[in-house]
């Protein structure tokens, strides 16, 4: 265990996974809440079009994932997310016509640089390997989405569940709606330098999903979310780090597998729970 | 390179055919989710060294099942988020259990058109013959359970198993397509043409017929395309949907 906390990746990797953690918490409750899973699934596997770019360009990921993710989020709103039908259509097109363009920057990256780990990379996520330079903007990012929440909070709420009486009170809602949708590409963007592009959106929806089935209330929700993200994502990265010794292959299972796994079986276990009560 | 067109064509087919049905029942998600998911599969089969079919075979459909059981009690969509998510983590353990080329897992979620095989071709063709018989013996309470749920549930249509066929034959598809498009944009196909040809015409069967139609053109010019640049395939395709897409939004716009 002392070798684990001294281990200098590690560290870094407690404290991103820990961000990632909380702000997809507080993020997530709002995604689930306003049915917007796909979108925020959309937003990792856009990422992946961020990543491939950036590792093309050979700059930080963490700026790939962001840029793209700001851009998709006007584009999808632009298309009519707003509406609930048609919407997941949109967002579908979207999706495709940026994992297309993603195919062929991952491609340009393998050839080019023969190096073949960057789609591995990109798509599956590589937390010990987070330089510890970007960790001032990781937290920067994950300290402004969560102030966003915070000051969004009441007319996030109302137009997510009352979106025509919300419009009636004066909340604009369509820039809410982009509001949101760019608030959740951002912190999609920080969950995928834990667990890959194509594994964020568990960590933004799992947790969310689990605290919504034991409370009620939005605030506790979010905190419940938080906590639990917390706990996953730690005991993914300790797991991940016991795991060096294991079979197969004795080089280390994915931290992507063991906190996507812990999230499903968290998520299997509090709906097991809520349907014995009843 | 004959056998790439044929699996192409197939495919195609298919995937325009059902595409026109996620489309219209708003399952756009579950197509997208259900060929993720089975990339744990195409992984599994390279740890135990057998052909990437057996593994989406298997793969697929259990994906579909989960999508399709979990999600019947409401927030479907966060159950397909997260049942896909736990399957690419499956996935991604299983790459790092295999010595595997980096270009093989590419291929596998970008495509990889010109490797396909004749007996490949063989087994794509029995497997196309069997969806398009599943559709076109489900082709009414499909219809009906698509465009109005509560008629179709008062008529005795059983919607709900209904729903877990369809999503099975979505894993049919997969199975058949994977291969040649690869797992993340095989979702492309299922519905950009659909969505598309929904828009120039108005009657089921002429919308299926212009799906299937638009997705042969897509197809063919992803193929030729990537024969001729060695561009992966997948992204002419994604691109081609969504110009598609596009099209049937200015046409459907300028008509009104």
């Amino acid at each position: 265990m002392t070798g684990f906390l001294a281990s200098d990746p590690v560290r870094v990797a407690l404290v991103v996974g820990a961000m990632a953690a909380v702000v997809s918490g507080v993020v997530g409750v709002f995604t689930v809440v306003r049915g917007q899973s796909f979108a925020g699934h959309a937003f990792g596997d856009l990422g992946t079009l961020g990543g491939s770019g950036a590792f093309l360009l050979n700059v930080n990921p963490l700026w790939g994932f962001v840029s793209v993710g700001a851009v998709v989020a006007g584009a999808m709103e632009l298309v009519g997310v707003q509406r609930r039908r048609g919407r997941d259509v949109a967002t579908g097109i979207v999706l495709g016509a940026a994992l297309g363009a993603a195919a062929l920057l991952l491609y340009l990256d393998t050839t080019r640089s023969s190096t073949t780990g960057a789609a591995v990379t990109v798509l599956f996520g590589s937390i010990f390997a987070v330089a510890s330079g970007s960790l001032p903007v990781m937290a920067g990012l994950a300290g402004a989405g969560v102030l966003a929440v915070v000051a969004l909070y009441r007319p996030l709420l109302l137009s997510s569940f009352h979106p025509e009486l919300a419009s009636v009170r004066g909340v604009p809602v369509r820039a809410v709606t982009l509001g949101f949708l760019v608030l959740m590409g951002v912190t999609v963007s920080l969950t995928s330098m834990v667990v890959g592009t194509i594994l964020s959106p568990a960590l933004l929806v799992g947790p969310a999903a689990c605290a919504l089935r034991l409370s009620r209330r939005p605030g506790v929700a979010m905190v419940l979310a938080a906590g639990i993200g917390l706990v996953v994502t730690w005991a993914g990265i300790a797991l991940a780090y016991a795991s060096a010794t294991w079979p197969p292959s004795h080089a280390g299972w994915p931290v992507s597998f063991f906190v996507v796994a812990l999230v499903f079986l968290a998520y299997l276990g509090v709906e097991a729970g809520a349907a014995a009560r009843g | 390179m004959t056998n790439a067109w044929l699996a192409g064509s197939l495919v195609a087919v298919v995937a325009g055919v059902v595409g026109f049905f996620v489309v219209l029942r708003g399952a756009t998600f579950a197509a997208h989710g259900v060929p993720l998911a089975s990339f744990a599969g195409a992984a599994g089969a390279s740890v135990v060294g057998v052909p990437a079919v057996v593994g989406l075979a298997v793969f697929s459909p259990v994906a579909a099942v989960a999508i399709g059981l979990l999600g019947r009690r409401r927030r479907s969509d966060v159950v397909t988020a997260l049942v896909v998510a736990a399957m690419l983590g499956l996935g991604a353990l299983f790459l790092s259990w295999t010595v595997e080329y980096a270009s093989e897992i590419y291929a596998l979620l970008f495509g990889e058109v010109l490797g396909v095989t004749g007996t490949e071709v063989w087994l794509s063709a029995a497997l196309t013959g069997a969806a398009l018989l599943a559709v076109a013996t489900l082709y009414r309470p499909l219809l009906l359970s698509s465009v109005a749920g509560e008629v179709a549930e008062a008529r005795g249509v059983r919607t709900a198993r209904l729903e877990l066929l369809f999503l099975v034959l979505m894993a049919v598809v997969t199975t058949l397509a994977v291969p040649v498009v690869g797992t993340l944009l095989m979702f492309t196909l299922m519905v950009g043409p659909p969505a598309a040809a929904r828009a120039f015409v108005r009657s089921p069967l002429a919308a299926m017929a212009a799906s299937v139609g638009i997705a042969l053109v897509t197809v063919w010019l992803a193929i030729a395309l990537a024969y001729e640049t060695t561009w992966p395939i997948g992204f002419f395709v994604g691109i081609a949907g969504a110009a598609w897409y596009v099209l049937a939004r200015v046409v459907a716009a300028r008509r009104r």
